[in-house]
C-alpha cells in the first residue's frame, strides 16, 4: 500500500522487507517521513517497530544474518541509504538515535556530548565547547546541570541521562533523529519532560519515534503509523488515526481491545 | 484434645532434631575453616622464623656462594625482574589482542568455539609441559639458547590464556547498549573499541595480567626445563650502553637464574644453613606476589568505581 502526504518529504520507505536469517520481520513496508514533523510508530510488542526504526541508521549491519530488501530514500539528494554502496557509518552520521534505556558512556557529561564531534575529527576546543553547550541547552539539560559538565554522566537521574543521550545525538546536527521508546524506562514526570522536548525539537530535526504508549503518540506526533505483524496497517495524520481510523484492526488496537 | 497435644509435641521434637543437625554442621564448618587457616598460619610462621634473620641488605646484593651466610639473591631477583619484563611484553599485547579479536571481530562459529574451549584447557595445562614445548621450540629450533628471552617467552605463553580469558570476560561485561550508542553516533569498530570497549574493560584486563604475572613469578618447573642455571654469580649485561644507541638487548640472550630456581637449589642442599636462605628467599617471593595481588585488587577497585552499568 502506498501512502501520500502533503508535507515536504525528508525520507521515504519503499517496499522494505527485512529478514533475520530466514524469518521475514518486515513485510513490504511503505512510509513517507515528513520533514520537520514527528512520525510515530505504534503497535503491539513484537510487531517489528524497533526493527523497522533500526533500518534507518543501518543498525542491523552490526549483526550477522540480517538482510534488507527495498529502499529508504533520503532527501534532498534522493539516495537509497540501504544500498550496499552506501557506508552505514555515513548514514549513522546523518541520522541520530536515542535508545530505549538511557545509555550514556561512563564518562563526563561533557565527553558524552562531545563524542560525536570527536569521532568526526573535531579538535578545536572552543568549537566543541560551543556545540556541547548548544546541545545541552537544546536538550533542556543545561540549566539543570549548570556548570557540572565535568561530572560523571552516571550521577544524573534516569530522565536526565536520557536527555543527555538526546543532547549527545543532537550535538552533530543530525538530519533525522530516531527515538526507540525513549520514555519506557522513565517515570511520568521525566516522560512529560522528554515529550515536551521532542515536540520542541521538530523545528530543527525530523523525528521518527517508536512507542507502545498510544497516548504518547497522540500527544506528540503529527503522523502515526500503526504496525501489526511486520506490516503497516494504517498511516495517516495523527488526529485522523485516533479519531476516525479507517481500518477495524487499528480501531481495535487504539481502543485497547488487544495489544 | 489429647491428640492435638501429641501432634504439637511431635513437631517440637522434629524441630529440636533439625536444630541439632544445624548446629552440628555449623561446628563442622567452623572446624574445617580453622584447620585451613591454622595450617597456613603455621606454615607462614615457620617460613618467617627461619628466613627473617637472613633478610639483611647484604642478602639482596650478594651473589650465591658456597658459604651459606655469604650467599644472596642478587642474580635471582634481577633474573626474575627481567623475566617478568619479557613475560609481560609477550603476554600483554598478544593476550589483549587475541581477546579483543575473539570477542569483537571473530564470528561466533565452530572455529572460535573450538579456540574458546582450547583456551580454557590451556590455562589448566601443567606448567612443565610448557617447559618441554619451549625447550624444543625456543632453545633448539629458534636457537635462542638457555636465555632470559627463552624463559620470558615460555612464561609469557604460560600466562597467555589467563590474559585472554580475563580480557574476554571483561569485554563481555560491557553492555551491548554502550557499543550501540557508539556505533549510532557513526564510529567505526576500531573507534568503538579504542574509546569504549578497551577503557571500560581495563580494570578487569589489568587484574588478569597481574594474576597471570604473579603465577609466572613463582613458576619453577618450566624455567628449569628451558635451562635456568641454579648457580649464577654474575648479572646479565646492562640494558643501557655508553655508546649509541645507548640501549642494548644483549641481556636477552644471557643465561639467568630466578627466585624460585634459587630457592629450589638451596633447599636441595644438605646443610641446614642453606635451608634458612631458601626460607628468606621464599619470604621475598611471597611478598612480591602479595604486593602484585594487592595492586590487582586496588586497580580493580579504582576502575570499577567510575563505571556503573
Amino acid at each position: 500500500m502506498e501512502w501520500t502526504i502533503q508535507d515536504e518529504l525528508k525520507a521515504e520507505v519503499r517496499n522494505l522487507n527485512f529478514y533475520y536469517d530466514q524469518v521475514q520481520v518486515l513485510k513490504n513496508v511503505n512510509l513517507p517521513i515528513a520533514k520537520n514533523r514527528i512520525t510515530a510508530l505504534i503497535g503491539p510488542s513484537g510487531c517489528g517497530k524497533t526493527t523497522y526504526l533500526r533500518c534507518f541508521n543501518r543498525m542491523h549491519d552490526l549483526y550477522p544474518n540480517t538482510r534488507y530488501e527495498g529502499e529508504i530514500i533520503l532527501y534532498p539528494e534522493g539516495v537509497n541509504i540501504l544500498s550496499p554502496k552506501i557506508d552505514p557509518i555515513e548514514v549513522r552520521m546523518r541520522i541520530g538515535m536515542v535508545f530505549q534505556k538511557p545509555n550514556p558512556f561512563p564518562k563526563t557529561i561533557y565527553e558524552n556530548v562531545a563524542y560525536g564531534l570527536r569521532i568526526r575529527g573535531e579538535k578545536r576546543k572552543n568549537l566543541i565547547d560551543e556545540k556541547v553547550e548548544k546541545a545541552l541547552r537544546q536538550a533542556a539539560l543545561w540549566d539543570e546541570i549548570q556548570g557540572r559538565v565535568y561530572d560523571l554522566a552516571f550521577n544524573l537521574s534516569g530522565g536526565q541521562q536520557q536527555r543527555l543521550c538526546i543532547a549527545r545525538a543532537l550535538a552533530t546536527d543530525p538530519e533525522i533523529l530516531l527515538f526507540d521508546e525513549p520514555t519506557s524506562a522513565l517515570d511520568p514526570a521525566a516522560t512529560s519532560k522528554i515529550e515536551e522536548l521532542i515536540m520542541e525539537l521538530k523545528k530543527e530535526v525530523t523525528i521518527v519515534i517508536v512507542t507502545h504508549n498510544m497516548q504518547q503518540a497522540a500527544r506528540v506526533s503529527d503522523y502515526t503509523a500503526f504496525m501489526y505483524c511486520g506490516e503497516i496497517i494504517e498511516f495517516d495524520r495523527t488526529e485522523k488515526i485516533f479519531t476516525q481510523p479507517s481500518k477495524k484492526l487499528t480501531e481495535d488496537y487504539i481502543t485497547g481491545r488487544f495489544g | 484434645m489429647v491428640k492435638e497435644m501429641d501432634e504439637r509435641e511431635e513437631i517440637k521434637r522434629i524441630i529440636a532434631q533439625n536444630r541439632l543437625r544445624d548446629k552440628i554442621f555449623w561446628i563442622l564448618g567452623l572446624l574445617f575453616t580453622v584447620v585451613g587457616f591454622v595450617v597456613l598460619f603455621v606454615l607462614l610462621l615457620d617460613l618467617f622464623m627461619d628466613g627473617l634473620p637472613r633478610l639483611k641488605w647484604s642478602f639482596f646484593v650478594s651473589y650465591p656462594s658456597r658459604f651459606p651466610e655469604k650467599a644472596g639473591i642478587l642474580s635471582a631477583w634481577v633474573g626474575t625482574a627481567l623475566l617478568m619484563v619479557v613475560t609481560a611484553l609477550v603476554a600483554i599485547p598478544l593476550g589483549i589482542a587475541a581477546g579483543i579479536y575473539l570477542e569483537e571481530y571473530g564470528r561466533k562459529n565452530f572455529i572460535t568455539h573450538l579456540i574458546e574451549i582450547n583456551m580454557s584447557n590451556l590455562a589448566g595445562v601443567p606448567s612443565i609441559i610448557y617447559g618441554l614445548l619451549a625447550l624444543g621450540l625456543f632453545v633448539y629450533f629458534f636457537r635462542f639458547g638457555e636465555s632470559i628471552l627463552t624463559g620470558g617467552l615460555t612464561l609469557g605463553l604460560l600466562i597467555l590464556p589467563y590474559v585472554v580469558i580475563a580480557t574476554r570476560e571483561s569485554i563481555r561485561s560491557i553492555p551491548n547498549s554502550i557499543r550501540e550508542a557508539s556505533y549510532a553516533l557513526g564510529s567505526t569498530k576500531w573507534q568503538t573499541i579504542r574509546h569504549h570497549v578497551l577503557p571500560y574493560s581495563l580494570g578487569g584486563i589489568l587484574t588478569g595480567i597481574i594474576i597471570g604475572l604473579s603465577r609466572a613469578i613463582g613458576e619453577t618447573a618450566p624455567i628449569i626445563t628451558v635451562g635456568a642455571l641454579t648457580f649464577i654469580a654474575f648479572l646479565p649485561s646492562s640494558p643501557i650502553s655508553t655508546s649509541f644507541p645507548f640501549l642494548s638487548f644483549k641481556w636477552l640472550f644471557d643465561p639467568f637464574t630466578a627466585m624460585p630456581v634459587q630457592m629450589f637449589n638451596w633447599i636441595s642442599r644438605p646443610q641446614k644453613e642453606f635451608h634458612l636462605n631458601a626460607a628468606a628467599c621464599g619470604i621475598v617471593l611471597l611478598i612480591m606476589t602479595l604486593l602484585m595481588n594487592g595492586l590487582a585488587i586496588y586497580l580493580r577497585y579504582r576502575f570499577r568505581k567510575r563505571i556503573r552499568w
